[in-house]
């Protein structure tokens, strides 16, 4: 049965069915309908809600509830986003599995609340210190962000990484009928064997982002980087549309995808065949993939609400052998479909 | 070997036995002893975790035979708040020191204390940094020449010394509070029964619970073990005073 919902509540009402019975959060706009739903919610599923004093403290309770190997999400705005992350290079550090997510508003500074995509470099190039990573999941509908939720816990928990699911505010806030995913048995859930949970019967264990002989260090950085390996191979995520003998392919992301969907079909009236390569894992990014597809086409279009940072992936990725102009706006301001067909029109005509 | 009538002192089961990274004269030895005693008596080894802070006391959980984490600067309260809330049933302390709880970290202790989170929070407090090399810490006495404070810290500059014990008790969230050292057989004692009764009002989920301990730096304070016992006496303890600040363990304990 599909029910009209908000899209911070769809995120919260997805997580709950998954599993997830412990959330950490502290308001800010655009997704404070987030943990005001998960504190309906949780007590009534005999799941914890606990409002924290700020982004800095919600980030390691995220790191303590993480480390007895339970279920535990947050969610924040780009502000709030900076503010955790000295936690995330820690809870990276310590191969802690948890899910975040980010509505970016926008920026930088204090910025504004409406839909932006500019937090995309902190979120796939690091943002706190150290060689790190975390999976990033951009789902462009409210079903679609619903969905991800069980993939996002258990690639946290088969990794040991944070998974960050990176919408925007027009994802956050719009409301559309979703179908809810089905409800998992928490307990099914297996205690993993990292986990801290008292040491009855066992030795001791002990999980650190620290140790302090460079050459151990060393040790558990390449065993970082082993991890960062197996989840390029085997997660990366993408949908192609009408990538074959188009005339140009945009790639965006989330809310800006969305838009270009639109565009394909608007474009098709002036006669121009539109392609979208929208990647839904942003890291790891779909290099390869892109690389492909920039052998058969003169233009590869970046569209984002920002002022060009996923572009920099693209680029990459597309290694010169296509041009790669684009087209972005930000700060709270979302570029219309008309706005982006005549870049595209632009483009193709030049 | 001869044979063995009646133990009368032997190493806690608590303590994993690695050799101390302490410095000659610190009470952080003393004090890790006495925690390691007060869990092994209250048979809480088996479900206590621990949360180290970063500071000298940065490798506590290697010291300890406990499952246990290190948390980012100041921020061990919160993750013990995480552990707890996963799992209530089980024991959560966190160890601190004055630079973590009184300056970084002050929101989040304070914040855990008027939750009443129901954790024991162990405070070092020896009125300098000692890790980075002796710097000042909001807990430097008015006067005391640290490395950041060489002329000796002045109110005008740098305001006063923080009484984290006085502060949280002011909140309702705090179930027991109390200030104590480690000089003398006596006061370890003391300090033991202190750090005893903090873990029983976690045990019975009464609040949050401190312990501020008074202790040396003699490495950084530039003294001898004895002098530093003798100026933490002397100085220290007048203005930091020892005491239970509350307990509302009454009737309960």
């Amino acid at each position: 049965m599909k029910m009209l919902m908000k899209g911070t509540e769809a995120i919260a009402e997805a997580a709950i069915r998954v599993g997830c019975r412990l959330y950490f959060g502290y308001p800010i706009t655009p997704q404070s309908e987030l943990p005001e739903y998960m504190s309906r919610r949780m007590p009534q599923v005999k799941g914890m809600f606990l409002q924290s004093e700020s982004e800095v403290a919600t980030v390691n309770m995220v790191y303590g509830a993480a480390c007895t190997g339970s279920r535990v999400m947050t969610s924040t705005s780009s502000p709030g986003f900076s503010l955790m992350m000295e936690g995330i290079s820690y809870m990276a550090g310590a191969e802690l599995p948890a899910v975040f997510i980010n509505v970016m508003r926008g920026g930088p500074g204090l910025g504004d609340i409406q839909p932006a995509q500019s937090d995309y470099f902190q979120a796939t190039k690091g943002g706190g210190h150290g060689d790190y990573k975390m999976i990033v999941l951009a789902p462009h509908t409210l079903q679609e962000a619903a969905n991800i939720m069980g993939d996002a816990f258990d690639l946290a928990f088969k990794y040991r990484m944070i998974v960050t699911i990176l919408v925007d505010g027009m994802i956050g806030q719009m409301m559309e009928p979703i179908e809810l995913p089905e409800w998992k048995n928490i307990e099914e859930f297996k205690i993993p064997d990292w986990a801290l949970t008292g040491t009855q019967g066992r030795k001791p264990r002990k999980i650190t982002s620290f140790d302090i002989d460079p050459y151990e260090l060393e040790e558990m950085n390449l065993r970082y980087q082993a991890t960062y390996k197996k989840v390029i191979e085997n997660e990366i995520k993408y949908e192609e549309i009408n990538t074959q003998n188009a005339d140009i392919i945009v790639v965006a992301y989330g809310t800006m995808a969305r838009i270009v969907k639109t565009v394909i079909e608007m474009a098709k009236h002036d006669g121009v065949n539109v392609g979208l390569f929208r990647p839904i894992t942003l890291w790891p990014f779909p290099y390869d993939k892109l690389s492909n597809l920039s052998e058969h086409v003169k233009n590869i279009l970046t569209v984002e609400m920002s002022y060009g940072q996923m572009i920099e992936d693209v680029k990459l990725a597309v290694s010169g052998k296509a041009n790669t102009p684009f087209y972005g706006r930000s700060a709270g301001v979302v570029p219309t479909p008309v706005e982006v067909l005549e870049a595209i029109k632009k483009i193709v005509r030049r | 070997m001869a044979n063995v009538d009646k133990i009368v002192a032997q190493m806690p089961k608590s303590l994993s036995g690695k050799e101390f990274s302490y410095c000659p004269g610190c009470h952080h030895g003393i004090v890790h002893r006495l925690i390691a005693e007060v869990i092994d008596e209250l048979g809480i080894a088996g479900k206590t975790l621990m949360v180290a802070p970063v500071g000298c006391s940065v490798f506590a959980y290697e010291f300890f035979d406990l499952d246990g984490t290190v948390a980012a600067h100041g921020r061990a309260p919160a993750v013990a708040t995480g552990m707890k809330r996963a799992l209530p049933d089980r024991i959560v302390f966190t160890y601190q020191g004055d630079g973590d709880l009184a300056s970084i970290g002050a929101a989040e202790i304070v914040h855990a204390a008027n939750r009443g989170e129901n954790i024991t929070t162990i405070f070092i407090n020896n009125a300098v940094y000692g890790m980075t090399g002796g710097q000042m810490a909001p807990t430097t006495l008015i006067g005391q020449k640290t490395t950041t404070s060489p002329y000796g810290r002045n109110a005008k500059d740098n305001g006063y010394p923080i009484k984290m014990s006085e502060m949280l008790s002011t909140l309702d969230g705090s179930a027991y509070i109390e200030r104590v050292m480690v000089t003398t057989p006596q006061n370890v004692l003391k300090a033991k029964s202190a750090i005893k009764k903090a873990f029983e009002v976690q045990i019975k989920g009464l609040g949050f619970s401190m312990i501020e301990v008074l202790s040396t730096c003699p490495t950084n304070w530039g003294m001898t073990p004895i002098e530093s016992m003798k100026w933490l006496e002397e100085n220290m303890a007048k203005a930091f005073p020892l005491g239970v600040f509350v307990d509302k363990s009454k009737g309960v304990i």
